[in-house]
């Protein structure tokens, strides 16, 4: 193995330290990092204290100004959205998406359990500024170590008089209530969270005209944010604007957090800089990933969570910057990077992601319910080696049902195809839908011969044949 | 026929007073008859129905929808491996293969002894430690088959602290009562919270 | 922005410009211009989701054309529409595909088979074969999710409509969606069916053959049925409906949508019925009572009945006549028999109400309301029975208007009813005593007080009880009148064409056309000639008479005293003292199997004609089959009755009936058949008009109960021993034995436990009933539901008595 540099934690597992600024992490280091008394000894609740110096209309200036761009996966800023409450409709809520469970993401999860003060003087904060009655704080239902930490900063945090009644002696109060989800990856999508919240099946609403900023929870307005865009909050108020829109570029400053799993030498979480850090930075970087496992050859890559299209080696230097990533065909998303090297079995790699999608679709729109799972099985029978090339043809053709159009993708130069940039089109209520298709649409463009050779020998087989075969 | 202990049914109140609308508890009074008895029980969800106002198919239609509530009885340990892509690269799947012929059942089979359920389970937010388990919704990271098989030795012996299924977070949210600002329905407020001194900043 | 009236906006659909309402989705405005856009989960009279993705259609609003669900897309000014384009087509085609790819195709055995939307649409826009060469979904097939609903998972596909139905319309989410994803199914909670009174809605909304209903199965294949439109009258709600039939057989009914009724809704009472109509055990010959064996009804001919009538009704004379009954009867069977008691036999005892209603001078002088109108009150006051057990559909729209936030109701009674859930705020108080709640809530500071005086009033008003007199619904119309002078009303009376009967002039003093005996109209008198010019007794004076021996011959015009009338002494022994009982009905009922001469008329379905609701809406009655051979319509009956009196009473089809009811009826001039007919009247025509000056009694207080005892309430219920629901197979079994329910600390101050047997104790019978306790009733109040299979709550009651009180003892 090559000397590394960075620093992985013992007691934050998959973290690594590194030499970037760190705004929301800055604090790993501690073992005791989720306790109040660290929090306050290392500036803990100091953003909140100059925040409620401020009007809250100046809070939200100041936040608006610092582009802090959501960090769940659309990439939204943060700032613009508070301003989408309708004047004078109240009470308005928070609801915090703590439903981490795109698959390679992993962040929140760690700010929540090393950090959970951090995150929640970012709720005190964001209520502040958009005038918030009521705060809830969604945790993944399988993250019961989160749910501990985050419970007894909350206990100490309302026993110290940051939350609840006249927060520090001011006229500013507010609960944060606790909620923990029961595994459903659909509820991560914003107005499934609130469906949640409410009760019901996590089943998205429709937007329009659901957009939770005017009609959320309870038909409230309602700002839902990501775990890890609160949790910039202290900093931002803490530091000031300038020396965050000082890090990263001006239209995706600050840092990210960036999970990379996979085939490369070292797996884990990073804080990078935003806006400038490319791909290569962070996948072959002695510092940060430090290259392929085993020296191997890169064969693609997953640049933003399971639902985007993947990359290969020829969109490397790429920034995390979406307006350059989007137009190459994929989207930064949740900030998770899955990493295929050459060993890789490409259509079995993505009948993983495909399944995942099927079997985390809702249920609500047919698209998705009926061809998410139909798309695995059509998928299932190629990898192993049952399936016809006319297969190959209906996967696209099932497909397009529920993405109509051209698919995003990148390019390939080597065969001269260029990138089809993202978004995609469908006839879905989410992106569920489309997201068992992503990884399908991008292993058969990138690689079609690996599926070509899956379904070799087959081109006889009648459906009949097929039919009963699977069955 | 009541289910809930008179501790829960205390709780229960407790937690419903925190929501708006005392719908919104339904999830989290699933997950106290879970931590209860393990698993979610038709009287379970009847008594759910009644304290938050609904009917029982109502309180099924939610509870179904989410998979960490069991509507049969589990292991005492639950133990998800996952499948999804960043552990299937690095050896989900032979993971799977050891636990099904360690504990002798396939996944979603419970041992004889009700000690162990062994599922396959979707993303679990420890990708770089990949291949990674939860047992009882705790993390396992890097787990080879040997260490598979030292994590059940570990649970079948007393000398651990992973609580039993149905258990999440062992601390609760307590909120002080002179702290609690109370929940804020819709309806109940027609202006502005009072720090926005009405001005707005719309 | 365009200058045009905020009223439209223009939507241009298909190349054709459409004119739209503002806020209205895109796939109800195409609907309007004749452009079908495919659907499945879309239902015009509940909340759209989205979730089929069949209405998608390319829309363009400025930023080039994109696929968007036709039913979630409100309509916006310059919104351009291809509902035909490629990418429509495609999208169509793909949808289709999913929808089958779980879909059993057994349609050869599937009720819906033929009158699919998923058959007709996959033929429309389909793609013509499936690739899907996997297993299909399997579920247990069909399961019962109620009495009368069948699931099959199988073909389910998951639009939310039944669901959705249940909870948003219904108020009854007894049905949900289960599981996740391709693993979704609709269904119960185990043990706790789809009880709901409004389930056979959710077959008929069902797009494809998931739900269907058990009177129904297999009964018929949809090309093989007949249909026509009707109007419902198991009620008075007078609900828009289509009869079908098969070779001659009544099969199933649908709700026709129509604004101002049903909306398209039918309670399950209204729907399933039908079986009574078919049944074995209906009455299809004349009886007249053996003069050996008085125990026996022995068959004859109809000469030999009608003269055995003419004869008792002769034998009696003109004053010792009475005629109970008639709103079961037609518009026009009504008032042929209002003409044959006035003009030929000259007797005003005539009462179509069963001492369970209101006096008819008051039903007829009220300020009118539509359901409508109470749909849009700023707020609705009941005051009276239940109307989720009475008048079904007009609880449903009440429900739903209230839900929507679109209206307010505030209930005034002495039990919980399905009003409860939805009102904003139920006062109970004690039977007898609504009118001094509500003058307390008027006087105090209550802000409904102010929400009663400055908005708008609908009042519905009846009688909560039927141990309850009259007097205290009118005492309300009392504190109303002189509170809240702007309230309307409408009256929640029992009984399907109870409206169009006392329009006819099937009650004593009241003439055709909402007239009274004491100022008929000119047209009436020139054309009737003779009548009696003073007013005639009501039910309960009739009976009473009848004991006193001053009435001989009674007529039972559809009517079952001894089941419907409060007071069932009092019924059994005018029974007992009158010479004759003639009786004309579709069953032989208990009241029937006393009769001297028994009469079998024709049934709903088998006439035609006209009915009137609560409302005064007038609408046509189609008829379907033919009736069996031995049975004659009512006003036929009447006309040969006349005409075996020595009289004439001028009627000989039921065209003849009404012209002649629209001339000498002033409410009704200008109601002609050819209007009534006319397709765009097939919601009836709202006939509001009376020449009768409201004139109501002094507020009465009502009696004290004794520490002893508790005040009887007793409300019907949908499920009960009535002929309707006991001659209908699927539905006789739903009506539950009752018990005595009583609030538990009365039940322990009497040192009852609950469930035992106790003694219970009124003026006019000691029987042993089981008490049960129930903390929803009143402290002070004894519950027992009237004409339930086992308990007949009117043996207890007095009908002249203001309120009925009962003791119980332990045994």
């Amino acid at each position: 193995m090559t000397e590394m540099g960075g620093t992985p934690i013992p007691h934050a597992p998959g973290f690594v330290a590194n030499d970037t600024p760190r705004i929301v992490t800055a604090r790993f280091d501690y073992e005791d990092s989720h306790t109040l008394e660290r929090y306050e000894a290392t500036g803990g609740y100091r953003g909140l204290r100059k925040a409620l110096e401020r009007t809250p209309e100046e809070v939200q200036t100041q936040v608006r100004d610092a582009t802090l761009l959501g960090r769940g996966g659309a990439g939204f800023p943060a700032g613009v959205k508070w301003g989408f409450c309708p004047p004078g409709v109240w009470p308005r809520y928070l609801v915090v998406n703590g439903d981490e469970s795109e698959p390679g993401t992993y962040k929140d999860r760690l700010l929540m359990e090393l950090d959970p003060h951090q995150l929640i003087e970012g709720c005190l904060i964001a209520c502040y500024a958009v005038g918030l009655s009521q705060c809830f704080l969604y945790i993944r239902g399988e993250m019961a170590v989160a749910q501990e930490r985050v419970a007894r900063a909350l206990n100490d945090a309302y026993s110290a008089g940051y939350i609840g009644k006249n927060i520090l002696d001011t006229e500013f109060s507010v609960d944060i209530i606790l909620h923990w989800g029961a595994g459903a990856y659909v509820v991560g999508e914003e107005t499934a969270l609130i469906e949640s919240l409410e009760g019901n099946r996590g089943m998205p609403r429709l937007k329009p005209p659901y957009f939770p900023a005017s009609i959320g929870l309870y038909g409230q307005p309602t700002i839902v944010n990501n775990v890890e865009t609160l949790s910039n909050l202290p900093w931002i108020l803490e530091h000031g604007v300038e020396a965050f829109t000082g890090i990263g570029t001006e239209s995706s400053p600050g840092t990210r957090m960036v999970a990379v799993s996979g085939h490369v030498q070292r797996p884990g979480v990073y804080e990078i800089v935003n806006g400038t850090t490319t791909f290569r930075d962070l996948l072959y970087s002695k510092e940060m990933c430090g290259g392929i496992r085993d020296d191997n050859q890169l064969k693609a890559f997953v640049p933003g969570g399971g639902s985007a299209p993947w990359f290969t080696a020829d969109q490397l230097d790429l920034p995390f910057e979406a307006s350059q990533v989007g137009p190459q065909g994929s989207m930064l998303g949740s900030g998770a990077i899955m990493v295929m090297d050459e060993t890789t079995d490409i259509p079995a790699a993505a009948l993983t992601l495909t399944k995942f999608y099927a079997h985390e679709s809702c249920g609500k729109c047919v698209p998705c319910r009926e061809g998410g799972t139909w798309l695995e099985q059509i998928l299932r029978r190629v990898v192993d080696g049952r399936g016809t090339p006319r297969d190959l043809e209906l996967l696209i053709e099932v497909g397009e049902t529920i993405c109509p159009g051209d698919f995003p993708h990148a390019a390939i130069p080597s065969k001269g195809i260029e990138a089809v940039p993202f978004p995609y089109r469908m006839t879905t209520i989410c992106f569920v839908g489309p997201s068992a298709f992503a990884p399908i649409h991008s292993a058969l463009t990138l690689f079609r011969e690996e599926f070509e050779a899956k379904v070799a020998g087959n081109e006889n087989r009648t459906m009949i044949e097929v039919a009963v075969d699977v069955r | 026929m009541k289910f809930f202990s008179e501790e829960n049914l205390e709780l229960a109140d407790v937690i419903i007073s925190r929501y708006p609308k005392p719908r919104s508890a339904m999830i989290p009074l699933l997950h106290l008859a879970q931590e209860q008895v393990g698993w979610v029980t038709d009287d379970a969800m009847a008594e759910i129905a009644e304290l938050v106002g609904t009917t029982s198919a109502e309180v099924l239609g939610t509870c179904s929808f989410y998979e960490m509530f069991k509507r049969h009885q589990v292991g005492t340990y639950v133990i998800n491996i996952c499948a999804t892509m960043s552990c299937a690269l690095m050896g989900a799947e032979e993971l799977m293969e050891h636990a099904e012929r360690r504990l002798g059942v396939k996944a979603g089979g419970t041992t004889a002894d009700g000690m162990f359920t062994i599922e396959g389970a979707e993303c679990q937010a420890a990708c770089t430690e990949a291949p990674c388990l939860q047992v009882n919704y705790r993390h396992r990271y890097r787990v080879t088959p040997d260490e598979f098989d030292s994590i059940i030795d570990e649970l079948s012996s007393t000398d651990h602290n992973v609580p039993d299924h149905g258990v999440l977070s062992q601390i609760r949210q307590h909120i002080p009562e002179d702290r609690f600002v109370g929940a804020v329905p819709p309806g109940d407020v027609a202006s502005a919270p009072v720090w926005m001194h009405d001005e707005g900043v719309d | 922005m365009s200058d045009k009236p905020p009223s439209e906006v223009t939507v241009t659909i298909n190349g054709v410009e459409v004119e739209a309402r503002p806020g209205e989705m895109l796939i109800a405005a195409a609907d309007r211009a004749g452009v079908h856009i495919p659907r499945f989960c879309y239902h015009e009279r509940m909340s759209s989701v989205g979730m089929c993705r069949m209405c998608l259609v390319d829309i363009d609003t400025g930023r080039g054309p994109m696929l968007q669900p036709s039913c979630m897309a409100p309509v916006s000014e310059g919104m351009v529409v291809d509902t035909e384009s490629e990418d429509t087509k495609r999208a169509q085609e793909g949808i289709l595909e999913f929808l089958l790819v779980n879909h059993p195709l057994d349609c050869p055995v599937c009720d819906k088979g033929g009158e699919c939307p998923l058959q007709d649409q996959t033929m429309a826009y389909g793609p013509g074969e499936s690739r899907f060469v996997e297993e299909k979904r399997h579920f247990e097939k069909p399961i019962p999710i109620s009495d009368l609903v069948h699931l099959d998972r199988e073909r389910c596909i998951l639009c939310d409509r039944c669901t959705r139905f249940a909870d948003e319309i219904a108020g009854d989410p007894l049905i949900q969606f289960t599981e996740r994803g391709n693993s979704m199914q609709v269904l119960t909670f185990p043990d706790e069916p789809f009880n709901s009174y409004f389930s056979g809605n959710t077959v008929q909304i069902c797009p494809v053959g998931a739900l269907t209903a058990a009177p129904y199965r297999f009964k018929a294949r949809p090309w093989d049925l007949e249909q026509v439109e009707s109007t419902c009258t198991t009620c008075s709600v007078g609900c828009r409906v289509a009869v079908e039939s098969s070779r001659n057989e009544l099969v199933r009914y649908l709700g026709v949508d129509v604004e101002s009724v049903n909306h398209g809704w039918l309670c399950d009472k209204g729907r399933f019925d039908y079986e009574a109509i078919n049944s074995d055990e209906r009455l299809i010959s004349p009886l007249v009572r053996d003069n050996q064996d008085r125990h026996q009804l022995l068959g004859t001919d109809w000469g030999s009945a009608l003269a055995r009538a003419a004869e008792a009704i002769q034998q009696a004379g003109p004053q010792r006549v009475g005629i109970i009954g008639g709103s079961r009867l037609t518009n026009e069977d009504a008032y042929a028999w209002a003409k044959l008691a006035r003009v030929v036999i000259g007797t005003d005892n005539v009462d179509a109400q069963l001492g369970d209603g209101l006096p008819a001078e008051v039903v007829l002088s009220l300020p009118p309301a539509t359901i409508a109108d109470a749909c849009d009150a700023d707020t609705v006051l009941i005051v009276g029975p239940d109307l989720k057990e009475e008048l079904p559909i007009l609880h449903l729209r009440l429900r739903v208007a209230a839900t929507k936030g679109q209206t307010k109701v505030i209930e005034i009674g002495p039990i919980a009813t399905g009003a409860e859930p939805y009102a904003q705020r139920s006062i109970r108080c004690r039977s007898g005593e609504a009118a001094k709640t509500l003058t307390a809530l008027l006087e105090g500071d209550d802000p409904l007080g102010n929400q009663l005086r400055d908005g708008s009033v609908v009042v519905v008003l009846g009688r909560a009880s039927m141990a309850e007199s009259a007097t205290p619904a009118l005492d309300v119309a009392s504190v109303i009148r002189d509170r809240l002078p702007h309230a309307t009303f409408l009256p929640a009376l029992r009984r399907g064409n109870v409206r169009g009967a006392l329009d006819m002039g099937l009650a004593p003093g009241i003439l055709p056309g909402r007239t009274t005996i004491d100022h008929p109209s000119e047209s009436l008198t020139s054309r009737w000639q003779t009548f009696p010019k003073k007013a005639g007794l009501d039910t309960t004076a009739m009976l009473q008479a009848v004991v006193a021996g001053q009435l001989d011959t009674l007529i039972l015009l559809g009517a079952d005293p001894l089941h419907d009338f409060p007071d069932r002494t009092l019924a059994a022994e005018a029974f007992q003292h009158a010479q004759t009982v003639i009786a004309i009905d579709n069953f032989v009922t208990e009241s029937v199997g006393q009769a001297d001469v028994v009469m079998p008329s024709t049934a709903y379905g088998e006439q035609g004609g006209t009915t009137t609701n609560i409302e005064g809406r007038i609408s046509r009655l189609t008829q379907k089959i033919t009736p069996p051979s031995s049975t004659r319509d009512d006003w036929m009956i009447a006309a040969e009755l006349a005409w075996r009196l020595g009289g004439d009473i001028g009627l000989s089809s039921r065209e003849e009936i009404w012209r002649e009811i629209e001339q000498v009826a002033p409410s009704h001039a200008g109601v002609t058949i050819d209007r009534i007919c006319a397709p765009e009247t097939h919601e009836g025509i709202l006939v509001q008009g009376s020449s009768i000056e409201l004139s109501l009694p002094t507020p009465q207080e009502p009696p004290v109960v004794d520490g002893y005892g508790l005040r009887l309430v007793s409300g019907r219920k949908l499920w009960d021993a009535g002929t309707g629901v006991s001659h209908s197979p699927s539905l006789q079994h739903l009506a539950e034995e009752s018990m005595l329910r009583v609030h538990p600390s009365d039940l322990h101050r009497l040192g009852v436990s609950s469930g035992a047997a106790v003694r219970v104790i009124s003026t006019r019978t000691t029987e042993t009933l089981l008490a049960v306790a129930d903390d929803t009733i009143l402290r002070g109040t004894a519950v027992l539901p009237f004409n339930q299979p086992g308990s007949r709550a009117n043996r207890f009651i007095d009908a002249t008595a203001l309120v009925n009180d009962i003791r119980i003892e332990t045994l």
